[in-house]
Parts: structure tokens; C-alpha cells; sequence
């Protein structure tokens, strides 16, 4: 809502406060100001001229010299370079000194020759949005109306001293998109009375001849219908085209102007048909035959539904109710006798169709927010006033009128405490007395409790909550005080799986990676790129209405958007790159969703380049899968997760299927990691790239971060180192795991140090050597054990893998 | 004899003070005071020697001993320190190098912000509650009193799935799950931090997924200078000891009275600048007191317990924080953005 500061004044005395001083006073008790702008955006000695003469310039075929009284005593001559300027014409005039937006300055000057001493300006020039001009109006200099006074200050007379006040309404404060609303607002804010329109409505003519029937009563409550004759339709007085102007309204004719005047002064949208186009004066409000097509003033044919409430006469539609009058029956010039309506449309049914039709009017927000309905006939006699006032017409006499329901003003009962106990204020009933004053609410009081009727005007005042708020915000949300809740202390914290996510968050980021967050929303392609963690077949989430294919399913994992983040950081010359993520994915086996999706935490990882990059000793170190799986050991050792066991995978979709390991633990798959099959790097366009998955509620399961301290060893430790040449294909673990079943308990630590293959040994073979740590823990070894422990060992190996120590 | 004595200390001195290494004040050590010496072969020929003359040759013998093996050890000590010092000067290195790379990592703008936002409410005794990111409207929207023809509605386009289920347009719908989860019991003191998803075109103010950090505070007799306290001892917290807050009304379905909540600018202190529109102030939050509708839906009585709640955005926090000017550098997750956050 744009609010003129001189319009407002009309109904409240602002004489003592500056536009930036009720700008602020507003914002702070509840009605934003986004801005304030000054109408006039550097005008000034600009004057209103008479054009007497008008002569082609001698030496110039576009230019013209124009002889103009501006009321200096002396006539000016003026060069000008519009095709428009004629003799006979008002017109603003610039003159020498005057100053005009974008810091011009006019001089005294010659043009090809000839003195001009002055500017007659455009529009534009004096810096009027052209959007608010009627089209012929915004070419060439701007005409005034020949009533406009020689010599008068153009500033004063185009309205420009002025400033706009633009209000950010919340939705409940419908009531301040209306120039009386925001007095009201206004009034109260500052302690002072408001000053309404005085309307007189001189029934000059025949009876009202007009008919109104409300057919669709859910939609429509009130339907009120003046009636006029031998109206004039032609522009309106410069003073409305101003305050029109300052509203973002643009002038039309006399009668449009009006309802549109009167819909900003009162907030009720109105509308005005050419009566003589309404077969029999019958209006009837009904909603629209399924497929009913209406051609709309903007000559478009919209297509109706049968929940559209149209305003029609016995043969044909004449508006779409609320949202935009008709075609065949629009006020045009030489229309004379005019049906006025004044109308309760619900919300509901306005929003309803606006969306349908996908149509939002300057009157469609009116309604779709609630209009008063008890000032439906009151603005109504004010645009009956401003017709007969301004277009000259003849008023019928009486009111065609319709009435389903009324709305009844609500009365709330509240009480001092209750108040000061929502606030923590310590305000007296006096003090709250004078805000409902001032907010103009009736009450009656019986000492600290009152029982407050709400005019209509604020439907968004329901609850004693709502009343609450009012006194709050009149009283001043700085005056209230600064306490803490004073009930039962209570524990705050994290949960175990909160702490567990920042214990891996904080673990990763210790260890390298970079913390990334990206997207759920993804491509569809992308779910399908990469293997996930679920079991079992999903369906993909998609968007009713997603706005682009790149955002459109919800995702299934959390790989397709980090190998995404790789080829983005990539693009950039980033090429190092350690991503980790922790986040919601979303998974579901449903067709159409008949109820949530399954939402599980995972924790993923991408990682490709250098892990250490190039430097001057030259240790580059490249990513690979060793160091994906030193991260993830040092994870779940971090989290006290045992026991897991690693198994090639080879069949995990998008993954390489020789390099890629499936994590359990006592059986469960928690998660997954290895290189990305090089297919899907090249899709994504990446070197080699490694990758981690799991899910974090059952890392959370597994995880045991209690400690529980061991006494440190007292007797010494003895170590054997043994070198195994076994099969090429025989996995690492297999011997370990030998190993510790055949040491048993004096096998307190098991380290691999060296694999080898090469010429020195069998080519189908490999070497691999172990360095095995014995320690009893109450005594020291003797050598015979350690022997007889480590033959064992041999044996075991020997038998179960078929390993031969090395020569 | 004693003479050969003398002579042998002389020349055996004259030697040890040239020497030049190691090794070669060894082999004086063997060739003078080894068992096969010149001193031990002059001591075998002591036998020889006539009572009276014994001691003193003796004698004489020991002091030449003491004389060399001092000599040799001055020598040896001499030559380690030559060769520490030799050592010492090839160990030289240039100190002005780079170090070797060690990989470090970095948290995420936004789970720094939050894991703060979290750790000071945790230290005024909040728990942190979570909710789905898919939500039913119900919890969306009714349970928070926004029927499903409020125009609020408005004020939050949304991504439905079906006419049922959409992606939650904020945290709120968490606090009824908490009140529903409580059954009436109090207090509730939670926030919850999450993603959001709206229908914005993505620029650099507009993001379709976004994150808040909702709080909510349910009890008997609470008010909203409680509300006023805990915010203004937040915005001390995470902005500075100095900080004031400002509150103006405004309007949210699921609070009355609602407050939106400003916090002195950060960029000028309140002097006023292009940040803060020259209004010293900066709105970091949207509040207010729990709607009555909201809690009776939520299974308490307004007549017996009232409750504040409030929601920022952890972008907009960390755009003033950090002076981030571009909203989808949060989601883009360049790298070169990522590894400013890399301190504290």
C-alpha cells in the first residue's frame, strides 16, 4: 500500500510530524514502512504556462519557438523540441534557474540560433513514472487541463510536494490497505481523532430503476447498486489524477478514477457498469455456468468454472465478481447512465477464482484479505457523492440492495491480569483504558476487566491474545521488560546421535575433508548414478510441481550431489578435493506417497586428486582406496565401533567393482566405500575418484564412546616378525584372522608391514609379513612359549590358508 | 732412562697436539699407552734399575702417564667438538621453506552457525528436537493455525509432493510435533535447527532450501519479557556483550502477540549503513508469544500455560557474521569459499 502524506492528512492532523518521523512511528508499532519517498525528485521554479503562440523554428524543422506566458510579468519565449506543444495549450515550464531531477539545470540559451528562456517540460522530465500516464500523455510535453492556473507552482499543482509513505503489510492488517485504515492506525498511534469524509448524496433523479438479486449466497453477502444518469464521462480534476498518481493508481476517466479513488480511501473495491448495456437494470449475482466464457476489460476471454461468482444481468455476464469487470458493459466515453456496485464478496471465493483464472487485481487483494463489511454501503454513497459531484450525473433515487448476512462487531472479554501476566508489564487499568481509546475500540469496565466490542473494520481482533497484542504494541514493545522464564530448570543437551554427528563432523574435519551441504532436491538422473544404502526397490519423490528437471526428486543418497560438487569444484580449477556430508535422505517404495517418506541421516564422502599435494620434497600424495579406508577405520575407531568386517562388493551400482568394500558389522551393512566405477567418473567427468557412504542411525547403534581404561602393561612384550608367501589371490584378512584364532590371548597386537610381489618369489604368489606382539599379562614370556605360540601360528597358517614361510 | 723418558713425553706431546682425527689419536693412544707402548716397554725396563732409582723413575713414569693421557683426552675432547661443530654446519637447513602439507579440513559455514546457536541455548538448558524434512500439511501449516485458505499461505509458497505431504516451508511444524510428543507435560524448552525448502527462484538472496533455527519455550506463567531476556541474552551471545535488541510487532499465524526481532547492526555498530539501510538495526529474527490455537491443537490448556517461540535464518546469520553477499555460496560448495571457514 502506497500512502500520500498530504491524502492522509485529510484525516488526521499531521501538521506536527514529518513523513520520516510517522514513517518510523509506524514501523515500530507494528505497520512497516519500507520506504519514503518524496514525490518530487528535484523539481523546482517550475511554473504552469499558456502556449499563445507556437511558430516553426527558421532554421530547424524539428524544433518549434513558443511564445509563453508564465505569469513573470513578461512573456518567455521558449524553443521547443516536441512534435505535441501547440498553441492554446497549459503546459509546465521550466524557467531560467529552474532545477530538474538528475541535477539539470536551466540556462538561459540558444538554440540554433534562437533565445529560448525556458523548458516546457514532459512528464518525464519532471520526473513522472510514465506507467502512471494515460498513453497519450506519456510522448511529447505533458498538457495540463486548461483550468490549471498561469504562473502556479507546477510542483504544488502536480501534486509533487509530496511524499509516499510504502506500507509492507503483514496479512492480518488488511485493514491498512485503505487511506481511513491506516488513519485509523494512525490516530491511535499518535492519541488524536479522525476526520471522515463528510457524504452527502443529493437524490437529484428518477427512481433507482436497478434490481439485485444474490443467487450464490455462500459467495456473496452484500450487494448494494446506485443508479445514475446523464453523467459526463471525462477526466478527472488534477487533485484525484495526484493522489491516483501517488497511490500507483493511473487515471482513466472520471468515473474508473472514482471507484478506484474511493476503493483506496475505504478499502472497498467498487465497480461501475454502463447501465444501458444491463438488460432490464437487473443485476444478479451467481456463480458462472461450467466453460461460461466473459471477455474482461484487458479484451481477453476468460474461460469460467462453475465456482466462479460472476456479476451478470438476466442474458449475459457482466463481470467476473471481485477481480475484473466485463467487456460489454465498461464505462466508455459517451456512456450516460451508470450502476454503481458496492459489494461483500467472501475471501474464499475470490481467492479462489483469482488463482483459477490466475488474475490479481488491485481488488482481488482487497478481497481476498476481507473487506469491512459494514463500510460496503458507506463507500458506496462516497463514490455515489464523488460521481455526482465530479462527472455531473443525476442521482436516482434510493438504493438497490441486497442483504444475506450482516457482520456483527466481536466482543472479548479481558482483565488487567491477564494482560500484564502475558507481557510481564506492570501497566494500570487506566493505562489500558487509554489504548483502547485511542485504537477508537468500544468497552465497558468493571474495574481491572473489560469486555471490548471490535469494530469490524479490524476482523484480524478475535482472541484476547489479539487484544493483548494491540496494547502491547500501542504501549510499546521497548517499554516491556527483560525477564527470564522462572520455571522449573530443566537439563538442556544433545541427544547421543546429535553428539555422535558432531563427533564425526569434528573427526573428518580433523582429518582433512572439507564439509559440504548441498541440495535435496536433485535431477532425476542423478538417484540412479550412484548406489544407496536402502534395501529393496524405491520409487523416486518427485515434486508436484517442481520449478526446474535439476530440482525436481527428492534424493535417495547422498553420492549424486557430492560427485556433482567434485565436477563443480573441478570446473573452477579446484582439483584437490576431500568432501564430507551429513544429511536427511529420503526413501520410499510408494508409487504416489500415501504417507511420509522414510528420512535416514547419511554420512558420505567424495574425495579425488592429491590427499598430499606437489611440494618441494616432491611426496605428492594421490587419493586412493587405502586412504579412503584409513579414514573409515579411523571413524569408527574414533566412534568405539569393533568388529566391523570388510567384504568386496562388487556389484554396487556406479562403483568399481574390484575396488570397492562393504562394510558389517555382527552382519549389518552400515555402509560402503571404495572407487567410483570409471564409467561414472567419466559421466561426471572426474579423475579417479574414491567415495564413502554409511548410515549414521546405525553407526549410532553400534557406537560405544564410553571408555574404560586398561592398567598399562607391567612385564615386557616380546615381538616376531613373520614373513608369508601365500596365493596372490588370498586376502590380508584371512591371514590375520588365522593368526589371532591360532596366537590366542598372548597375541596382543597383529601388524601387517609389508606386501610384496615380484621377481624374488612365484608369480601366482605374494609375500606378505606380519609383526606379531606377544605379552602375558602377569608374568614375563619365556622364550619356549613364545616358540611353541609362534609354531603354532605357522601351523595354523599352514593348514587353513596354505602359507609357507618365506625362504 | 729418565732422559729416554723425557724425551719420549716430549716427542709423545708434540705428537698428540697435531693430530688431526679421530683415529689417529687412537693409534697414539696404542703406539705410547698400550700394552705393547713405549711406556709399558721403558716400565719392563725398570728391573734394571737400581733401588734408590726405582721410585723416582717410577714416579717419573706415572707423571709422564698422567701427562700423556691428559694430552689425549684434551685432544679427543678437542676433536668431538670439532666434529659436533662440523656436524652442526652440514645439518644446516634453510628454516625459510614451506612445511610438509597436512591436509586440514573445514566445517561448513552454516553448521558453525548452528552448532553455536545450539551450544548457547544447550547452556540456558534447551534440548534440540528434530522433525522430517517431508511434512504433512497438518503439521505444516494447521497445527500451526494456518487453515488451508489462510492467506499466510501466501507469504510461504511451498513444494507439495501430494496435496498432503510438502516439504517443510519451516521448522515451526516441529514444535507441535514436540508438544504432541509431550502430552501436556512442561516445560518445553527446544530449538530446532533444520532444513527448509521454499518455491524462490534461487539468487543471490533467495535460496528454494534454507535453514532456521526455531525455538520454543512452553510453561506455566511465561511472558514475553522471558521472550525479550532470552533473546536479548542470544544476541549477546553470538554477537557481541554490547549487543541491544529491538522488537517490533509483526505478524506470524502461529504467535500473538509476534514480534520481529532486530539486533544492532553488525557491519557499522548502530551508526547506520548501507547494510542496515542506514537504520542502525539489522532483523535477524521473527517471534512472539504461542498462539493459544497453537497450543490447544498441541494438547495444552492457554489458560494454563502460555509459551514464546522464535525462528531465524542460520543464512541470513551467517551473512552478517561473515559478510557473505551471495546466498548460494552456502550450496554451491566451492572449495576456495569452503577453506575461509577455517579458524576458530
Amino acid at each position: 500500500m502506497k500512502v500520500s502524506y498530504q491524502w492522509l492528512s485529510d484525516y488526521v492532523d499531521l501538521s506536527d510530524i514529518t513523513p520520516h518521523e510517522l514513517a518510523e512511528k509506524l514501523t515500530r508499532s507494528g505497520i512497516e514502512v519500507e520506504a519514503v519517498e518524496p514525490r518530487n525528485l528535484g523539481v523546482s521554479h517550475v511554473v504552469v504556462g499558456y502556449v499563445k503562440e507556437r511558430s516553426k523554428h527558421p532554421d530547424a524543422d524539428r524544433l518549434s519557438v513558443c511564445i509563453v506566458d508564465a505569469g513573470q510579468g513578461e512573456d518567455l519565449q521558449i524553443v521547443c523540441g516536441a512534435a505535441n506543444v501547440a498553441q492554446g495549450q497549459k503546459v509546465p515550464v521550466a524557467l531560467p534557474g529552474a532545477k530538474l531531477p538528475g541535477g539539470i539545470v536551466i540556462k538561459r540559451s540558444k538554440l540554433r540560433g534562437v533565445e529560448s528562456q525556458g523548458m516546457i517540460c514532459s512528464a518525464k522530465e519532471l520526473g513522472i513514472n510514465d506507467k502512471l500516464l494515460a498513453k497519450d500523455q506519456q510522448e511529447g510535453i505533458l498538457v495540463l487541463p486548461d483550468e490549471a492556473e498561469v504562473g502556479m507552482d507546477a510542483v504544488t499543482y502536480l501534486g509533487l510536494d509530496d511524499y509516499v509513505l510504502e506500507l509492507g503489510l503483514t496479512p492480518n492488517r488488511s485493514d491498512c490497505l485503505s487511506m481511513i485504515g491506516v488513519a485509523y492506525e494512525v490516530a491511535a498511534i499518535l492519541g488524536r481523532e479522525v476526520k471522515l469524509p463528510r457524504i452527502e448524496v443529493v437524490e437529484d433523479g428518477g427512481e433507482n430503476p436497478v434490481t439485485v438479486q444474490i443467487e450464490a449466497k455462500d459467495h456473496c453477502y452484500r450487494y448494494v447498486g446506485r443508479h445514475f444518469t446523464h453523467a459526463q464521462i471525462g477526466s478527472s480534476p488534477q487533485w484525484m489524477k495526484n493522489r491516483l498518481m501517488a497511490a500507483g493508481v493511473r487515471p482513466i476517466n472520471n468515473v474508473v478514477d472514482i471507484t478506484n479513488y474511493v476503493m483506496l480511501e475505504y478499502g472497498q473495491p467498487l465497480h461501475a457498469f454502463d447501465a444501458a448495456k444491463v438488460a432490464n437494470r437487473s443485476i444478479v449475482v451467481r456463480l458462472a455456468e461450467p466453460e461460461e466464457k466473459l471477455v474482461t476489460l484487458d479484451d481477453q476471454e476468460r474461460t469460467l468454472d462453475g465456482e466462479t461468482l460472476v456479476i451478470a444481468d438476466p442474458e449475459k455476464g457482466l463481470a467476473i465478481a471481485g477481480i475484473m469487470g466485463g467487456a460489454n458493459s465498461e464505462i466508455v466515453p459517451d456512456t450516460t447512465e451508470i450502476i454503481l456496485e458496492a459489494a461483500y464478496f467472501t475471501p474464499r471465493s475470490i481467492r479462489r477464482s483469482a488463482r483459477m483464472l490466475g488474475m490479481r487485481t488491485e481488488g482481488c487483494v482487497r478481497w481476498e484479505k476481507g473487506v469491512d463489511q459494514s463500510r460496503v454501503a458507506e463507500a458506496g454513497e462516497r463514490a455515489a457523492m464523488l460521481i455526482q459531484q465530479l462527472a455531473k450525473a443525476t442521482v436516482s433515487r434510493g438504493v438497490a440492495s441486497a442483504v444475506v448476512q450482516q457482520a456483527e462487531p466481536v466482543t472479548i472479554a479481558i482483565t488487567l491480569e491477564k494482560i500484564n501476566g502475558h507481557l510481564g508489564t506492570s501497566l494500570t487499568a487506566e493505562e489500558v483504558s487509554a489504548i483502547f481509546d485511542r485504537l477508537q475500540f468500544a468497552y465497558e469496565q468493571t474495574g481491572s476487566a473489560w469486555r471490548v466490542t471490535v469494530p469490524t473494520r479490524r476482523g484480524d481482533i478475535a482472541l484476547p491474545e489479539d487484544l493483548i497484542e494491540e496494547v502491547a504494541r500501542l504501549y510499546g514493545y521497548d517499554n516491556i521488560p527483560t525477564s527470564l522464564p522462572e520455571g522449573e530448570t530443566v537439563q538442556g543437551g544433545l541427544t547421543p546421535e546429535q553428539k555422535l554427528r558432531r563427533t564425526i563432523r569434528h573427526h573428518l574435519i580433523g582429518l582433512g575433508m572439507a564439509e559440504a551441504i548441498s541440495y535435496a532436491l536433485v535431477h532425476p538422473r542423478l538417484n540412479a548414478a550412484v548406489a544407496g544404502l536402502h534395501e529393496g526397490e524405491l520409487k523416486p519423490i518427485p515434486l508436484a510441481m517442481p520449478m526446474s528437471e535439476d530440482h525436481s526428486v527428492l534424493r535417495t543418497g547422498l553420492l549424486p550431489s557430492l560427485l556433482e560438487t567434485l565436477t563443480y569444484n573441478r570446473n573452477r580449477q579446484n582439483h584437490d578435493l576431500a568432501f564430507f556430508e551429513l544429511g536427511h535422505v529420503f526413501l520410499s517404495a510408494e508409487e504416489k506417497l500415501t504417507r511420509l517418506p522414510e528420512e535416514r541421516f547419511y554420512l558420505g564422502g567424495v574425495l579425488t586428486g592429491q590427499w598430499v599435494p606437489q611440494n618441494w620434497q616432491g611426496v605428492k600424495q594421490p587419493v586412493d582406496f587405502f586412504l579412503v579406508k584409513g579414514i573409515v577405520e579411523s571413524l569408527l575407531s574414533r566412534l568405539g565401533i569393533a568388529d566391523a568386517v570388510y567384504r568386496p562388493a562388487a556389484d554396487l551400482t556406479g562403483m568399481h567393482p574390484g575396488r570397492t568394500a562393504e562394510v558389517t558389522v555382527n552382519g549389518k551393512k552400515i555402509g560402503f566405500f571404495g572407487q567410483l566405477h570409471p564409467q561414472t567418473e567419466k559421466t561426471y567427468d572426474l579423475e579417479e575418484t574414491y567415495v564413502f557412504q554409511f548410515d549414521v542411525a546405525q553407526l549410532a547403534a553400534l557406537s560405544t564412546p564410553l571408555i574404560n581404561y586398561a592398567p598399562l602393561p607391567k612385564f615386557p612384550a616380546v615381538t616376531r616378525d613373520l614373513a608369508l608367501v601365500v596365493d596372490r589371490a588370498t586376502p590380508a584378512a584371512a591371514l590375520a584372522e588365522t593368526i589371532r584364532e591360532a596366537a590366542g590371548d598372548l597375541l596382543e597386537s597383529l601388524t601387517l608391514f609389508d606386501v610384496y610381489t615380484g621377481e624374488r618369489i612365484a608369480a601366482d604368489k605374494k609375500s606378505m609379513a606380519f609383526s606379531l606382539v606377544y605379552r602375558h599379562p602377569e608374568r614375563t614370556l619365556q622364550d619356549e612359549e613364545v616358540q611353541e605360540v609362534t609354531s603354532r601360528v605357522i601351523q595354523a597358517l599352514a593348514e587353513k590358508t596354505g602359507a609357507e614361510l618365506r625362504a | 732412562m729418565q732422559a729416554r723418558l723425557q724425551e719420549m713425553k716430549q716427542s709423545a706431546l708434540a705428537q698428540i697436539s697435531q693430530v688431526a682425527d679421530a683415529q689417529a689419536l687412537q693409534e697414539l693412544r696404542v703406539k705410547y699407552l698400550g700394552k705393547k707402548g713405549e711406556l709399558t716397554e721403558i716400565l719392563r725396563g725398570m728391573g734394571s734399575l737400581s733401588a734408590e732409582e726405582r721410585p723416582i723413575v717410577g714416579q717419573l713414569v706415572n707423571d709422564v702417564r698422567e701427562a700423556l693421557e691428559r694430552a689425549l683426552g684434551e685432544k679427543q675432547e678437542e676433536l668431538e667438538q670439532a666434529a659436533l661443530r662440523a656436524k652442526l654446519a652440514s645439518q644446516q637447513i634453510d628454516v625459510t621453506l614451506p612445511g610438509r602439507p597436512v591436509p586440514a579440513g573445514t566445517m561448513h559455514p552454516l553448521s558453525r552457525i548452528i552448532e553455536q546457536i545450539e551450544d548457547i541455548f544447550i547452556g540456558m538448558g534447551f534440548e534440540v528436537a528434530e522433525g522430517p524434512e517431508v511434512e504433512l500439511d497438518h503439521f505444516n501449516f494447521e497445527m500451526l493455525n494456518l487453515p488451508k485458505d489462510h492467506p499466510a499461505r501466501d507469504m510461504q509458497d511451498s513444494f507439495y509432493i501430494t496435496d498432503d505431504i510438502l516439504l517443510r516451508t519451516h521448522t515451526s511444524p516441529v514444535q507441535a510435533r514436540t508438544m504432541l510428543k509431550k502430552e501436556g507435560r512442561t516445560p518445553v524448552k527446544i530449538i530446532c535447527p533444520g532444513k527448509v525448502y521454499r518455491r524462490d527462484d534461487d539468487d543471490a538472496t533467495h535460496s528454494h532450501q534454507f535453514t532456521q533455527v526455531e525455538g520454543l519455550v512452553v510453561d506455566k506463567g511465561i511472558r514475553m519479557s522471558d521472550l525479550k531476556g532470552t533473546l536479548l541474552s542470544f544476541a549477546r551471545q553470538m554477537f557481541g556483550p554490547n549487543q541491544q535488541i529491538r522488537l517490533r510487532p509483526s505478524f506470524f499465524p502461529f504467535t500473538e502477540p509476534s514480534a520481529e526481532v532486530d539486533i544492532q547492526c553488525v557491519i557499522c555498530g548502530g551508526e547506520g549503513c548501507r547494510v542496515c539501510k542506514h537504520t542502525g538495526w539489522i532483523e535477524i529474527l521473527g517471534s512472539g508469544m504461542v498462539h493459544p490455537r497453537v497450543l490447544q491443537m498441541a494438547g495444552y490448556d492457554p489458560q494454563e500455560v502460555s509459551g514464546f517461540a522464535f525462528g531465524m535464518g542460520v543464512e541470513r546469520i551467517a551473512m552478517l557474521r561473515y559478510g557473505v553477499e551471495d546466498v548460494r555460496h552456502f550450496y554451491t560448495n566451492d572449495v576456495r569459499f569452503l577453506r575461509q571457514f577455517n579458524r576458530g
